[in-house]
């Protein structure tokens, strides 16, 4: 079974990081919401902040179906500097190097294949970040 | 709204049940559950079915039909009702309004999940449904792993330490072993515990209820009823029933180690029960995992944030302590056939009211309360039961 247009739909979030931004409270969302935590439906599309740092994270030794092979599978909750709270991918780094508090920004990576065809599934990771000159 | 009561209990032992089907299982607690009551399966007039992945482990979805179908009910409404690990909890709350506002008389309430069908990759795959697809399974997580992101952020904001939550297992074990119908009826250490392998950093195997069939049934009248039907010793009245929702993502919680839909269905089946949480004699909690078991405690308002690990340890949740916990073996030791562990903990808790317990009985138990979760707190019951005599 494969689910192309359930994924293809999502692509703009997945690919840009878009999320959406509460008008009237500035609650920060990804991926994006129709309805506010607050009530107001008075949200916008907004690309959310690429740097954030990790709030909590995890290493999964035992994969879904769909993950099989990938182990150890890096996932976060990260905190953006805007102040969106979601869930990703961590990349471009080891198991023993994760610490609540890491910074790290947004990176483009492929996730897995899907479905009989082989339907490449990319979207946004996070790794730490870089020490630059 | 007409009073309810629980006049008949019945379930099958949680296990690797290869040889029975769904159906099997149904039938199997159904009847338990009709001589438990000592009425007739034709006075059954409502049929409720809680399961989560019938559709992903058999291929099979209708449960409505097919098991009032198996039971022999031909012609009696019913409808399977989902809510990923709190099906049951949300099955028993449909069967009870159902009774209350009078539109069925003698209804049952069946949990049942078949998970031995496949193996554990597709059985991981089946259970991550309870997450947000899109956003969350899609990005490689699993639900150990939405657990373990929750144990992560809960030890590093009290500090509490790694083996004082893994003891919540220990802890479940010890009065598991005594639970005829619990999978995994034995006393384990809390090395062993430590020792076992990690499925999801910082979860261990050892920290996580298993993989296993089982069926469980509840079977409900109104109160007035009940007494005609059984002797009022055995009535157990269901005092009251709160359900809450809360986000279906994980990092879109308001916290990430308190689940708001337990502090809310406790507060409304609290105070639809017209009673106060120290009334409570015992107490059976969702613990999927250890850290689950811990923060349930602390959201229905037993334990402040950071304190439930270390009640554990003291042993205030042994059978004689101050709110004797999991006296089933909870989810680790009983058992988690997803869909049915909401009438599991019903059931456990009526056999409590009614001084059935075995080993495990608490001495005069008037009340207690079961909470189960659906996936990571996106939807959760309370269900507080009463001794009736």
């Amino acid at each position: 079974m494969s689910w192309a247009p359930q994924y293809w739909r999502e692509l703009p979030y997945r690919y840009r990081l878009i999320g959406s931004k509460c008008m009237d409270c500035g609650r920060k969302y990804y991926p994006p919401r129709k309805v506010c935590k607050c009530g107001s439906e008075n949200l916008k599309l907004e690309p959310i902040a690429r740097k954030g740092k990790v709030y909590s994270y995890t290493v999964i030794y035992y994969p879904s179906k769909e993950f099989q092979g990938q182990e150890p599978i890096m996932v976060a909750i990260v905190e953006t500097e805007d102040g969106a709270r979601f869930l990703t991918q961590l990349t471009d780094c080891t198991p023993d190097q994760l610490k609540i508090g890491m910074p790290v920004e947004a990176v483009f990576r492929r996730y897995r294949t899907q479905g009989d065809k082989g339907l490449v599934m990319y979207g946004i990771k996070f790794r730490p970040v870089l020490e630059r000159d | 709204m007409r009073k309810v009561a629980v006049i008949g209990v019945g379930c099958i032992k949680v296990g690797e049940h290869w040889k029975k089907s769904l159906r099997d299982l149904c039938f199997e607690a159904f009847k338990n559950a009709l001589n438990d009551a000592g009425i007739e399966s034709q006075m059954i007039d409502g049929l409720y079915i809680g399961n989560m992945s019938s559709g992903y482990y058999q291929r099979q979805e209708h449960l409505g039909s097919l098991v009032a179908d198996s039971l022999g009910l031909i012609g009696v409404p019913a409808v399977k009702i989902e809510s990923a690990c709190s099906s049951a909890g949300f099955t028993f709350k449909e069967a009870v309004q159902a009774v209350a506002s009078g539109m069925h008389e003698i209804v049952a309430a069946i949990g049942v999940e078949k998970m031995t069908e496949v193996k554990t990759p597709d059985a991981t795959s089946a259970l991550v449904m309870a997450a947000d697809h899109d956003y969350e399974a899609e990005f490689g997580v699993t639900f150990v792993g939405l657990n373990a992101l929750i144990k992560r952020r809960y030890m590093h904001d009290y500090n509490v330490k790694d083996e004082d939550i893994a003891y919540f297992s220990v802890h479940c074990h010890k009065y598991g072993a005594n639970n005829p119908h619990a999978q995994y009826p034995f006393p384990i250490k809390l090395e062993t515990v430590m020792k076992s392998p990690i499925v999801a950093d910082p979860i261990r195997l050892f920290e996580c209820a298993g993989i296993g069939d089982g069926a469980a049934v509840a079977i409900l009248c109104p109160l007035e009823k009940a007494r005609e039907l059984i002797d009022e010793d055995r009535i157990v009245e269901v005092a009251g029933v709160g359900a809450a929702t809360d986000t279906i993502r994980l990092a879109d919680h308001d916290s990430l180690t308190s689940f708001k839909a337990t502090i809310l269905a406790t507060k409304r089946a609290v105070s639809s029960a017209k009673i106060t949480l120290k009334d409570i004699d015992l107490v059976e909690v969702h613990d999927a995992f250890s850290i689950t078991g811990i923060i349930s405690l602390e959201d229905m308002g037993f334990y402040k944030p950071g304190q439930a690990a270390k009640a554990a340890v003291e042993g205030e949740l042994e059978k004689d302590g101050k709110l004797p916990t999991n006296m089933s073996g909870g989810l680790k030791s009983r058992g988690h056939p997803v869909g049915a562990t909401g009438i599991y903990q019903i059931i456990e808790v009526t056999q409590q009211l009614r001084g059935e317990f075995g080993k495990n009985q608490v001495e005069d138990a008037q009340i207690g309360a079961a909470q189960n979760i659906g996936g990571v707190g996106g939807s959760v019951t309370v269900t507080i039961l009463r001794r009736f005599r």
